[in-house]
């Protein structure tokens, strides 16, 4: 359906994290290390929930962090990390806690490699049954087997 | 119609909430102008349908367009539900 592939240096499994900020941290780090994002990208995903409130829970146990493309981007790319424990987010303005298990982080150049991550992701979230095996995934090689051989 | 789907910085859930309404309209054949836009935005764009999270529903509540909360934003069930409910009433 789309031409984007992942990088499968950039999927894991992970057990937990102590809080959003570090999940958010882990889950950009495959996005540092293989040089599609700077420092300063992960920071800003982190301060953009600090302003602006838990609004990239975009599907039930799914965390989309993302920042703008001139907070440090090199070329397009996606992480995907799952947790298998729960990490909490700050309450919303009704008090209720959401938390997040797959954590998808989002970096992109411009609007087409944008809308051609965001539809790959989209596609992953609609397939009720791939968001299920991916939950109850055990292992790093369990996840990337999943997300490789998914057809969306 | 004009539809917005809106989000914190209007390019990352709100333009995935917009690609799965347009897949929506489209299936029902109702013609729509669909924009994606952050919070701030959207206080001052007039629209007959707003779709965004629990939090920016409650806040957006109270206009001139009819707002509804989506929990999960690349489902197409729950946004066609969402559509239908607006269309209906």
């Amino acid at each position: 359906m789309t031409d984007f592939q992942v990088d499968t240096r950039c999927i894991q499994w992970q057990k937990e994290a102590v809080n959003w900020r570090e999940a958010i941290a882990v889950s950009a780090e495959p996005l540092v290390q293989n040089n599609y994002v700077a420092d300063s990208y992960v920071e800003a995903m982190i301060s953009n929930i600090d302003e602006l409130g838990p609004y990239i829970l975009i599907a039930p146990n799914v965390a989309l962090p993302h920042a703008r493309p001139e907070n440090g981007v090199s070329r397009a790319g996606i992480s995907l990390t799952v947790f298998q424990e729960p990490v909490p987010f700050p309450a919303d303005s009704e008090g209720s806690v959401k938390t997040a298990r797959v954590f998808i982080c989002l970096a992109a150049v411009d609007s087409d490699s944008h809308l051609s991550m965001l539809q790959k992701i989209s596609g992953w979230i609609d397939d009720s049954n791939l968001m299920k095996d991916l939950l109850h995934a055990g292992s790093e090689d369990e996840v990337k087997q999943l997300l490789t051989s998914s057809q969306n | 119609m004009k539809v917005l789907c809106v989000c914190g910085m209007g390019f990352g859930s709100s333009l995935m909430l917009k690609m799965t309404a347009e897949k929506v309209l489209k299936n029902k054949d109702v013609k729509a102008d669909v924009e994606a836009v952050d919070f701030g935005t959207a206080q001052s764009v007039t629209a007959n349908l707003i779709l965004t999270n629990n939090e920016f529903a409650s806040q957006l509540q109270g206009g001139q367009a009819f707002v509804k909360a989506i929990v999960n934003m690349a489902s197409e069930q729950e946004v066609e539900s969402a559509i239908e409910e607006f269309l209906s009433k």
